[in-house]
């Protein structure tokens, strides 16, 4: 790891959905906790893969991230500078630099405007505040540019999202977040929704631009294959936590947390004669509902290898190695354990 | 030979909508052993629900229509039925599970009614043997604390336990046949992992046959004897699950294959990738709806279409690189 300061921190990011009672009078009852303390942090021109079972609180980690929630507690550092605390002008500005991709590409398109809107909406926005001075020829012609980019034929501008195909659709959702330069790109399960034969154009697409453009990724998937394909480090999020985040090949090579060798082993691998030979970790359960707190490892219900103090003490998170963190029990100390 | 259990023959069935003909299956054919599990994959919008929905005679007609073909179970053809018949077809020799069971399962009735309902439906037994049973089911499946969980309503279970409820009634009827489709893709993989090594389990055990359709070629890899690799409303590949990953034959399926990030490979070398996007199924041209997509094509790919020929012994491709020019072998 270099020593140069990270691009993107996160320090004991919280974000917790009220619950409510009361018709009149709303009074909270309880919280979802989404997210619920977790710590990470991104450096310039890598690719953090965040992955983890529905629920477990991807989404709303890069929604806080790019403050479109407020986060219940907790920091998130860009360049050093802290957003969450950060007036809404110096907000705006910055916020040009964090944009997202969206699992969808059918909802997360406004079916009413043509590509070229699509697309021209972050730069006329960006113009009219002033931040970014751009005439309309200009725009005109970056998004001619960046539609070439993503593959996309600039004849195509005129068109509504409805006359393209799902891969074609997530292109331009691509291009829009190009638009303004950011330095980083939260993308949400950006080929979750796609067929196989043009997820890999997407994740072709999305690589050769970061090489172009130095671009730093924080990838959310829920399929393991795809995320090792694309990260350099992995974070693996159980019911609001971070519980291991490792460089990419370690985390494959050598799970340590049980989570993370479970799911590892339930993927399939497209290979009969090796899929045949696996050893399952078949976990038994569902994952549990994040609207009670939690004093244990959020994982004792499910875990095939838990002790009495999982249950009551919550595991801190050890530095295995250098690259390498994992917050479980088994991997703490023993004369660190509680009695 | 072991005798065929279920035999689909150049089955079609074709859409009538506002821009024109859609022809979702035109001309698949395969054969079901008993015990076997067959898999069909293929992509989104290719036909694999329609196939099997086409199977059981459940086509919402109109738009639908199944313009040709036959399906012969226990040396009948099922398309030839009167809905009486069949009736009892379905749920009793073949049972469905679908990709969502929230559209199978009655959100009003409690999860023990539909249950008893289904077994006494296809099965002679008192309602009282019925719910013995279902619980019994429901054991099997791994529900906890099933004599109390049964009286639950499905919003009252995960998404994985409902799809628990549903394996559990469509193998309630000890059928001969089970169609999945797609009953593990809203699922989370250690989830995953349980349904199928469930349903490999059971079938195993009660010996039915099983269709499972998919889009994860990972899946079929680990659960399925043979499979049939589908695009544009056809069979394009049919093998033993083992030689088709050996050797694929279809440039797609090849194609396919070389696309899937895969976990156990070390070298992170760029995704192959089959440029371009799935044929229009509306006017479909009379030649290999693969060829625009295809780096292999040729001449005759344009013009003519490469029906499925088998090219060595439990092998069938529909591609012109196997056949002579001439079109005959
Ligand atoms: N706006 C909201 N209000 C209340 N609860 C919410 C809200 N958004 C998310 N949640 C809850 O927070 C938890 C985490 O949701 P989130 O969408 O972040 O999960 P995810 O990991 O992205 O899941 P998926 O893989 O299904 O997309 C879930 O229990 C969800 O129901
Ligand atoms: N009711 C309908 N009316 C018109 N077209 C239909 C109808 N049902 C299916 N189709 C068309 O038939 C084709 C095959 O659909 P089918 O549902 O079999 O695909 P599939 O292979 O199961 O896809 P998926 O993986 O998305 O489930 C599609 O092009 C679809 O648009
Ligand atoms: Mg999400
Ligand atoms: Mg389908």
């Amino acid at each position: 790891m270099s020593n140069t300061k990270p691009l993107l921190e996160v320090k004991n990011l919280k974000m917790h959905f009220p619950i409510e009672e009361g018709i009149l009078i709303k009074r909270q009852v309880g919280a979802i906790r989404a997210v619920d303390g977790i710590s990470f942090t991104v450096n310039s021109g890598e690719t953090l893969g965040i992955v983890g079972e529905s629920g477990c609180g991807k989404s709303t980690t890069a929604r806080a991230i790019a403050q479109l929630y407020t986060p219940t507690d907790g920091e998130v550092l860009f360049e050093g500078k802290d957003l969450v605390t950060m007036s809404s002008k110096e907000l705006l500005k910055t916020r040009k630099n964090i944009q997202m991709i969206f699992q969808d590409p059918y909802a997360s398109l406004d079916s009413r405007m043509t590509v070229r809107t699509i697309i021209a909406e972050p730069l006329e926005i960006y113009s009219r505040t002033g931040i970014m001075k751009m005439t309309t020829e200009e725009i005109e012609q970056r998004v001619e540019e960046l539609m070439e980019r993503v593959g996309l034929s600039r004849f195509y501008k005129n068109r509504y999202p409805h006359e393209f195909s799902g891969g074609q659709r997530q292109r331009i959702g691509i291009a829009r977040a190009l638009a303004l330069n950011p330095k980083i790109i939260l993308a949400d399960e950006p080929v979750s929704a796609l067929d196989v034969s043009i997820q890999s154009q997407i994740l072709n697409l999305l690589s050769d631009l970061q090489k172009e453009m130095g671009l730093t990724y924080i990838f959310i998937a829920h399929d393991l294959a795809v995320i090792e394909y694309i990260s350099t480090r992995v974070a693996v999020m159980y019911l609001g936590k971070i519980v291991e985040i490792s460089e990419s090949k370690a985390l494959y090579k050598n799970p340590l947390h049980p989570y993370t060798q479970a799911l590892l082993s339930a993927a399939p691998i497209p290979d009969p004669l090796i899929e045949r030979k696996r050893q399952r970790i078949i976990l038994t359960g569902d994952v549990p509902s994040p609207d009670v707190e939690r004093y244990g490892c959020y994982f004792y219900d499910r875990c095939p290898k838990k002790m009495d103090h999982c249950k009551t003490h919550i595991p801190p998170m050890e530095q295995i190695d250098e690259n390498h963190q994992v917050a479980c029990w088994l991997h703490v100390d023993k004369a660190k354990w509680p009695v | 030979m072991k005798e065929k259990l279920l035999e689909v023959k150049g089955l079609a069935t074709y859409f009538k909508t506002d821009s024109g003909v859609v022809k979702a299956v035109d001309g698949v054919s395969f054969d079901l052993y008993p015990g076997e599990t067959l898999g069909i994959v293929g992509e989104s919008g290719c036909g694999k629900s329609v196939t099997n929905l086409s199977i059981m005679k459940l086509i919402p007609s109109p738009p639908g229509k199944i313009v040709g073909g036959e399906v012969i179970f226990k040396g009948e053809d099922i398309l030839k039925k009167s809905e009486e018949q069949l009736r009892k077809i379905r749920g009793n020799s073949i049972s469905m599970i679908f990709q969502d069971p929230m559209t199978s399962l009655n959100p009003f009735l409690r999860i023990s009614t539909q249950m008893i309902e289904t077994i006494v439906l296809h099965q002679d037994m008192s309602k009282a043997e019925a719910k013995k049973k279902a619980i019994e089911m429901l054991t099997l499946v791994g529900i906890p604390a099933p004599e109390k969980r049964i009286d639950s309503y499905p919003h009252q279970f995960s998404g994985g336990m409902r799809q628990r409820v549903m394996i559990a009634m469509a193998l309630s009827c000890n059928a001969d046949v089970l169609i999945a489709d797609e009953p593990t893709t809203a699922l989370d993989v250690t989830i995953q992992a349980q349904i199928l090594e469930l349903i490999d389990e059971l079938s195993k055990k009660l010996n039915t046959s099983v269709i499972l359709i998919t889009h994860d070629l990972g899946v079929v890899a680990g659960m399925c004897d043979t499979m049939c690799v589908m695009y544009a409303g056809r069979i394009v590949e049919k093998a033993e699950t083992h030689a088709l990953f050996a050797k694929p034959l279809h440039p797609y399926t090849t194609g396919l294959i070389q696309s899937v990030p895969r976990l156990d490979k070390d070298k992170k070398q760029r995704l192959f990738s089959i440029e371009g996007q799935p044929p229009n199924l509306i006017d479909l041209p009379d030649c290999c709806p693969f060829h625009p997509r295809c780096h292999k094509a040729m001449d005759i790919c344009r013009t003519k279409y490469p029906v499925l020929t088998e090219v060595e012994p439990g092998r069938e491709v529909a591609c012109w690189l196997y056949r002579d020019k001439e079109g005959e072998r």
